[in-house]
């Protein structure tokens, strides 16, 4: 049987915040981020040689527009044991996401017809600032990290993005948008900052895809 | 000087129109009274919209011409093919009157004065320990600055104290930036320590607390960590103490206090962001605080400061069971939350560190509480993760205005609340 979880407990945020990676991953694009606005209910269930499933009701929001926001319905599955095992993600979403086709196609087109291959680093900086043509940069490996977390998160871990390090545009051939980013990751709870590289691949119409990731050793 | 007077009287006129883009001031030399007459000729040309800083009077007695970026080819193309000989004064009018300005701003900014202090700015650890500085020359009555000693690299462990006197008042303890990184909050306790010398006097609340106790206030509780930030490592989070038999650098100073010391809540791997340290208030800048708050006597609560998750926590985390007054700290703790919340929304949550976040040992807040000081408890400031550590500095005076409100309601329960 699951029992509630209070909802202000370090468990119950742990999923919520890999639930919301998940979901970012499937759901995003340059032009929409999904973040976590409340964790309305959590309930948790202790299956015998399975694992810990968590019932989770997230609220979402858009991060470009925080009017917009969704209800989602999650399960979380940690499997017991074995750390190589992702957690399973279920979830259903209740409300309208925000059609990001245009913003996504003009940021398409832009990085299309750059002449040279894109390259930044530091985003955000040490004050926070993201300059405005670099967001589309940023949500996207906001996007693609969920993914990263989704796949390398147990009961005791919670991720986040910390800051892109570095981001290289890699010119393709075919209608494909690849970018190779070095990501600092933030797990909250052994503090860590983790160096992960990611090659990222995305299309308006194909979604984000992440074909190569890798952790990276930490600097001294 | 009449030159100098024109000038100044453009720079005023000017204000940050940029009105004399590429514009000239050249000096011309008459030699003789005919090209005077030219001179003054070419004066009199509307289209060419030249005024004379200093007119032409005799042979051999500089003139001195501005000339609007517009005319320039017609008006050298004029001097030379009359011989007359001329020099470039002042190569760009507008690049003159921006550095005029500049200066002016700058000199502005040098004056000794709290107004001019940016706080929606992110700082290095050198403009506020200036500004702390200015603080206490325009507040000489009420703040003092003390030193409660020094960090493994040596720099000074300074402490506002907000006193209107007495003798070893009930005291409160607030700190900010003991993780280096956690650059809202050192920001935070700059406009904070500055709202309490405003309101002392003008606010009730204020006035009440500092009528009969005092404030105790380490802004930058991890200076050699916080160098450390700007220099070279923004995410660097512990001290800067060097780990015998190690490579890595520092100890975690939320995990070196004398509570549940070295227990699973902490790690033993001087490459861990949460090494513990080699044993309990190793660290030179958390044993500074425990003498402080052991010698003072009679600190009544202590109010740690971190981000980021938003959540306003108490004892425990080095163990799970409630601690003994645990009901009175969360009903205070709901209290200040909601009325953070009424600021701008922002949502936070609230208990004990171990049910909350996770189990941690040696954090400051269960060592203050274990040794008498009962309203102990760490906040985590903005956001929850979107920018994290690397918060916006748009996002500072906002964070510090909604959690004044909150730090308010517990400084309030305290003073009514004596032990």
């Amino acid at each position: 049987a699951a029992m509630e979880v209070p909802l202000s407990h370090g468990l119950a945020s742990r999923a919520a915040a890999l639930a919301t990676g998940y979901l970012c991953y499937r759901r995003g694009s340059p032009g929409r981020g999904l973040a976590l606005r409340s964790l309305r209910r959590a309930r948790r269930q202790d299956i015998d040689d399975v694992g810990h499933k968590y019932y989770l009701e997230l609220e979402l929001e858009d991060v470009l527009d925080k009017d917009s926001t969704v209800i989602c319905t999650a399960e979380v599955l940690y499997h017991l044991g074995n750390k190589n095992i992702a957690p399973d993600v279920q979830f259903t979403l209740e409300g309208e996401l925000k059609n990001t086709d245009e913003a996504d196609n003009i940021f398409y087109n832009r990085i299309k017809s750059l002449e040279k291959e894109l390259v930044a680093e530091n985003i955000p900086d040490s004050h926070g600032n993201v300059p405005p043509e670099m967001e589309p940069i940023r949500l996207l490996a906001w996007v693609a990290s969920g993914y990263v977390i989704w796949q390398n998160s147990t009961e005791n871990t919670k991720f986040q993005l910390a800051q892109i390090k570095h981001v290289k545009q890699v010119k393709r051939s075919d209608e494909y948008l690849e970018f190779d980013y070095m990501i600092l990751l933030h797990d909250m709870v052994s503090q860590e900052i983790i160096p992960w590289e990611m090659t990222v691949l995305w299309h308006p119409q194909h979604g984000v895809q992440v074909t190569q990731d890798s952790r990276q050793p930490k600097h001294a | 000087m009449k030159i100098l007077l024109v000038f100044a009287a453009l720079v005023a006129a000017a204000g940050s129109e940029q009105l004399f883009v590429g514009d000239q001031v050249l000096r011309i030399t008459a030699r003789d009274e005919e090209q005077i007459a030219l001179l003054r000729v070419l004066g009199e040309r509307a289209e060419m919209q030249v005024d004379f800083w200093r007119d032409p009077t005799r042979p051999h007695h500089p003139a001195d011409l501005r000339v609007p970026f517009a005319s320039l080819q017609a008006v050298k193309f004029f001097l030379e093919s009359h011989s007359i000989s001329y020099s470039i004064m002042i190569e760009d009018v507008q690049e003159l009157l921006d550095e005029e300005k500049k200066n002016m701003t700058k000199s502005r900014r040098t004056e000794r004065s709290t107004s001019t202090f940016d706080f929606a700015s992110y700082h290095t650890i050198e403009e506020i320990y200036d500004w702390m500085d200015v603080l206490v020359d325009d507040h000489p009555n009420l703040i003092s600055k003390i030193e409660i000693g020094r960090s493994y690299e040596n720099r000074s462990l300074y402490v506002m104290k907000f006193s209107t006197g007495g003798s070893n008042r009930p005291a409160i303890w607030l700190d900010t930036g003991i993780h280096s990184r956690e650059w809202i909050t050192q920001a935070t306790g700059v406009w904070t320590a500055n709202k309490i010398a405003e309101e002392y006097g003008q606010d009730p609340s204020v006035t009440a607390i500092l009528d009969s106790m005092d404030i105790f206030f380490e802004i930058i509780a991890n200076p050699d960590g916080f160098v450390f930030t700007h220099s070279s490592n923004r995410l660097w989070r512990k001290t800067r103490s060097i780990n015998a038999g190690s490579d890595c650098i520092g100890v975690d100073p939320n995990r070196n206090w004398d509570a549940g010391f070295g227990g699973s809540g902490s790690s033993s791997d001087p490459c861990s962001e949460i090494y513990r340290g080699p044993y309990a208030h190793s660290e030179r800048e958390v044993k500074a605080i425990v003498d402080f708050i052991h010698g003072h006597g009679n600190v009544k609560s202590v109010i740690s400061i971190h981000s980021y998750s938003q959540m306003l926590l108490f004892p425990y985390g080095y163990k799970r069971g409630p601690a003994a007054h645990h009901q009175e700290l969360n009903e205070l703790a709901k209290k200040a939350v909601s009325d953070l919340a009424a600021m701008y929304g922002t949502k936070y949550s609230y208990g004990s560190i171990a049910d909350t976040i996770y189990l941690a040992d040696g954090t400051t807040v269960d060592w203050t509480y274990d040794n008498g000081v009962k309203y102990s408890f760490t906040f985590e400031l903005r956001d929850t993760g979107r920018y994290g550590f690397l918060l916006p500095s748009t996002e500072i005076i906002p964070t510090a205005t909604e959690t004044w409100p909150a730090l308010l309601d517990i400084m309030v329960h305290v003073l009514e609340n004596p032990y």
